[in-house]
């Protein structure tokens, strides 16, 4: 296949290995497609081995009859040039029968044995459901299964789904029965719509899953019709809630991942990274913080397939200018520096400064840090007409808002401002009434 | 333009010439407006909107472009600038908002299209009725002479504070260079006329045509009559060459011709000189330049004394000349104009120049003959001392021939403000006219009201 040989000369060009082994499922490249339209059926799911994806979790199957979808199913929130910076949608499992999607699943798994094939499932929250399909799904030869147990509409109101995923009591349930039921590696697929993402993970554990993966998507209303006073994606007049996806939602699965990532109780516990990955870097982020897999659905869903081979170039080239040789040698490597912010260090200071020949002059910087930050940026008209933008460093909290807000890469640099005072948190603050430890030096 | 009638008519069809006088920048489609608002930085303190001679708040309106709120951007501009949609085509904008925009430092060096960006909020306004309420009437009443921009602006402010204005305007429709003088693929169509009607839909407005200041109507009985007055009077008259008697008979001023150029409905009816000078080195020299070629002109020559580095045309109007083929002549200096045994107009002698150690112009011995049936003289407008003929207008001050004002538009007679291009403030542009033409019509106010107030 071409895309594997794509793959093979960069990986021995750079001494770069991307294949993974997940829970004991064996991949290529980390990249896999989420359960989602793009893995509806043997179609697309051939298509997208063919353009060299590593892996893909069957579009979420379920007790026939199968589920029904309404018409005008997705919505967007756009950014100010179109972009699509999230994605909305109301659908439901697949609208295709059991049978025809386990034949073709056979079928795929036969014709493409070196790819992860994962089954997304979600039946009934009684154990005859689950007792009933997984030797079903076990004699498709797929190499494991994901409980999806976050999809935030329709299901739910059926018992299935996010009603399931955010009670942790019945997601170790589910898994304890999908071990028992079931002999290849089990993955349970946790939902955002939840306060705190460590309790079903740990619940997850509890039951004997393999792995998370993590996040669905996020309950969401993107946009009106104003004139029609009704929310988009509109199905004859009204519309519902849906789930959302996309760019938008990478900071919050991140954080959710090195959440998991960082509990003691879950350490060590394979986490499949999903949401807003559309960039090899935004993958490498993923397990920079404990990730060993990531899976892309909303990318996908607006570019098409080829974007992996991108994603595979660009993170093989990145591993391997930075001494990577393996998924593994990176995987987790931020944990250590995601902490809570009582341990960050008080007496770090850095300010703002403005590189003058990179300056544009837009005003930008003063106007955000004049109005809502410190007063810390001057305005100054010099003779020549032109203006002036100069950090006041004495008025500076090094914020960043001037950096985020500046149009120009690069222009503001937040420089570190050596104070020489040692490491010193909050727990060892002298202005903490609550501090811990009296002696800033002595902890750490 | 009696002297160009032997000339032969375009060979094109009417449809054909008509054509080559649409936009020269056409207007942005929805979507292009849309990607190009999104350019603008919004900058605080923003260059541009000091760079405009009527102060629009440049990112304002461009802002409200992105967030589809089209007529708020109209709005925003037309209360700086009434005019905003013929400004929006005529500005050499290359000179003014788009040369200050910060999008032109080294990373990009490319400006918002911000010109083109308010033609598409003007062009695009759907208000049910004129935006601006009048204020409650004060009875004052104020005659306007001239319907130029200058004019028509300080109407429209006037009226808007609520006081009622006469315009008395010499010719038979308004705008004036607007309709008259404006190269034809700037405003194309009959886009003066519209914003004239959209101007004046405020009310409290009345126009008298065909009359003229220093031609029957005196400034008296305008005092008398009026409790303000206004001059708006532009520049009519066009510098002539200092040629022999017979040159000077056969040239041809370049406004005469754009004059009859922007009037004709069938350009199929304009004599058409295969061969053509011009005399001049602003815009109105490439204006001139640009639409002979457009109308058919095989060989159009632009003649300088100087060099490129001194003309007045901006390198952006010197850019359209070269692109429409016009060729360029510089240091040579007419002598004079060489006619047929007709007495038409074969061609014209030129003496070589050169600058001197000392940087001034200096001739040669050297001479140049071009051969061509035309030569157009585009060598500058002047104020047409006519129009000051009566006995109060000939008391008013002038400085190099135009009417002195003072920083609140007014001229040395008591209750007369003077405002545009015969007055000695600025540049000769639109946009500067329209400025004018508002804070006169501000100063006016404020100096009625509170005398009003006072009383
Ligand atoms: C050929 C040419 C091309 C130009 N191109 C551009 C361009 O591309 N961009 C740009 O910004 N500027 C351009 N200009 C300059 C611009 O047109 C003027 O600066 C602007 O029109 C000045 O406005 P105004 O109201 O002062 O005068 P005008 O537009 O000249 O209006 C004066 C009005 O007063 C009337 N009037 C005059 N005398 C009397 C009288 N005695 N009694 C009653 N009414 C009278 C006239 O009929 C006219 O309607 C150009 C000028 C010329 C000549
Ligand atoms: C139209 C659509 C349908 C989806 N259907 C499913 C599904 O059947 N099962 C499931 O587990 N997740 C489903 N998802 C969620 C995705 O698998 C994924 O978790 C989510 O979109 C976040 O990833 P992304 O930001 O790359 O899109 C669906 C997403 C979309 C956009
Ligand atoms: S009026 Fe002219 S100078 Fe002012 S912003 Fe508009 S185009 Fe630019």
């Amino acid at each position: 296949m071409m895309a594997t040989n794509v793959s093979g000369i960069i990986d021995s060009t750079n001494d770069v290995d991307l294949s993974i082994d997940f829970a004991g499922i064996k991949a290529p490249n980390p990249f896999w497609l989420a359960s989602a339209p793009p893995t509806d059926k043997a179609y697309n799911v051939e298509r997208a081995f063919a353009a060299g994806w590593g892996g893909v979790v069957w579009k979420t199957l379920g007790e026939d009859p199968p589920a029904v979808n309404v018409s005008s199913r997705y919505s967007a929130l756009y950014g100010r040039n179109r972009q699509v910076m999230g994605l909305n949608n109301i659908e439901l499992i697949t609208d295709r029968s059991l049978e025809l999607n386990l034949r073709e699943i056979e079928r795929v798994k036969r014709n493409w044995p070196d790819r992860a094939l994962i089954i997304s499932l979600m039946v009934p929250c009684v154990e005859e459901a689950w007792r009933t399909i997984l030797p079903l799904i076990e004699a498709t030869g797929a190499d494991g299964i994901e409980l999806n147990l976050g999809c935030p509409h329709g299901m739910p109101e059926r018992g299935m789904g996010a009603a399931v995923g955010q009670n942790p009591d019945l997601v170790e349930q589910v898994a304890r029965w999908c071990k028992q039921y079931y002999s290849k590696p089990v993955i349970v697929k946790l939902t955002p719509n939840i306060t705190d993402i460590r309790a079903p993970a740990r619940a997850a554990l509890r039951g004997g899953a393999d792995a998370v993966s993590l996040i669905n998507t996020i309950n969401s209303i993107t946009s009106l019709d104003l004139d029609r006073m009704v929310a988009h994606p509109i199905v004859g007049g009204r519309s519902t809630h849906g789930g959302y996806c996309g760019e938008a939602v990478k900071p919050i699965a991140l954080n959710m991942v090195a959440e998991i990532g960082r509990d003691p109780a879950t350490q060590g516990l394979p986490i499949s990274g999903i949401g807003g990955i559309s960039s090899w870097r935004d993958a490498a982020e993923f397990i920079a913080l404990g990730a060993g897999s990531v899976q892309v659905c909303t990318a996908a869903m607006l570019h098409g397939f080829r974007i992996v081979e991108e994603m595979k170039d660009g993170l093989a080239r990145w591993m391997g200018e930075h001494g990577y040789a393996r998924i593994g040698d990176f995987s987790g490597r931020a944990l250590a520096n995601t902490t809570d912010w009582k341990y960050l260090d008080m007496n770090y200071v850095s300010i703002a400064h403005i590189d003058q020949d990179k300056c544009i002059q837009c005003g930008r910087c003063h106007i955000a840090c004049e109005d809502t930050s410190h007063q810390a940026i001057a305005h100054y008209r010099l003779d020549d007409g032109t203006r002036r933008y100069e950090v006041k460093a004495a008025d500076c909290v090094g914020c960043n808002l001037c950096q985020i807000t500046c149009p120009v890469e690069g222009c503001i640099d937040m420089v570190a401002v050596e104070t020489g005072r040692p490491y010193m948190n909050w727990t060892q603050d002298p202005r903490n009434p609550h501090r811990e430890v009296q002696e800033p030096a002595a902890a750490m | 333009m009696n002297k160009l009638n032997h000339l032969p008519r375009s060979a094109a069809s009417a449809a054909e010439l008509a054509s080559r006088f649409t936009d020269l920048h056409p207007a942005l489609t929805p979507r292009q407006a849309e990607i190009e608002s999104e350019r603008c930085l919004y900058c605080y303190d923003a260059p541009c909107v000091e760079a405009c001679p009527t102060g629009i708040d440049v990112p304002k309106f461009i802002r409200q472009i992105a967030y589809d709120n089209l007529n708020g951007a109209a709005k925003t501009i037309l209360d700086a600038n009434i005019l905003g949609g013929s400004c929006a085509r005529v500005c050499p904008t290359e000179i003014l908002c788009e040369r200050a925009c910060v999008r032109n430092y080294d990373q990009e060096a490319e400006p918002v299209k911000i010109a083109l960006l308010q033609r598409h909020a003007i062009d695009g306004m759907t208000f049910r009725r004129h935006p601006f309420e009048r204020a409650p009437m004060t009875g004052k009443r104020i005659a306007v002479v001239g319907a130029g921009p200058a004019g028509l602006s300080c109407a429209h402010r006037l009226a808007m504070h609520g006081h009622d204005v006469v315009i008395f305007e010499a010719q038979a429709k308004p705008g004036g260079l607007n309709e008259y003088g404006i190269a034809r693929y700037k405003l194309t169509d009959n886009y003066a006329q519209e914003e004239v009607a959209f101007l004046l839909s405020i009310g409290g407005i009345e126009i008298r045509y065909g009359q003229a200041l220093g031609r029957g109507l005196e400034l008296a009985t305008l005092r008398r009559e009026f409790d303000r007055v206004f001059l708006a009077l532009g520049l009519q008259a066009s510098r002539a060459l200092a040629l022999d008697e017979s040159s000077h008979a056969s040239a041809t001023a370049a406004t005469d011709y754009i004059r009859v150029l922007r009037q004709s409905a069938d350009l199929t009816d304009l004599p058409v000189p295969a061969s053509a000078i011009v005399i001049g080195a602003g815009n109105t020299a490439i204006d001139i330049a640009v639409q002979a070629k457009r109308l058919g002109s095989e060989e159009v020559t632009l003649v300088y004394r100087r060099g490129i580095e001194h003309m007045t045309a901006t390198p952006h109007e010197q850019a359209i000349a070269r692109d429409a083929g016009v060729r360029l002549v510089t240091y040579a200096q007419p002598e004079r104009i060489l006619l047929d045994n007709q007495g038409h107009v074969a061609g014209m002698r030129f003496t070589r120049t050169r600058l001197a150690a000392d940087g001034r112009l200096e001739a040669s011995d050297e001479t140049l003959d071009i051969a061509a049936q035309a030569v157009f003289t585009a060598i500058g407008q002047a104020f047409d001392v006519e129009a000051l003929s009566d006995m109060q207008a000939q008391t008013l001050a002038r400085d190099s021939g135009r009417i002195r004002v003072n920083d609140a538009f007014r001229t040395s007679l008591p209750g007369v403000y003077a405002g545009g291009d015969c007055v000695n403030l600025g540049q000769d542009l639109t946009v500067e006219a329209v400025q004018h033409g508002k804070l006169a019509a501000e100063a006016i106010h404020f100096e009625l009201m509170g005398k009003a107030e006072a009383a």
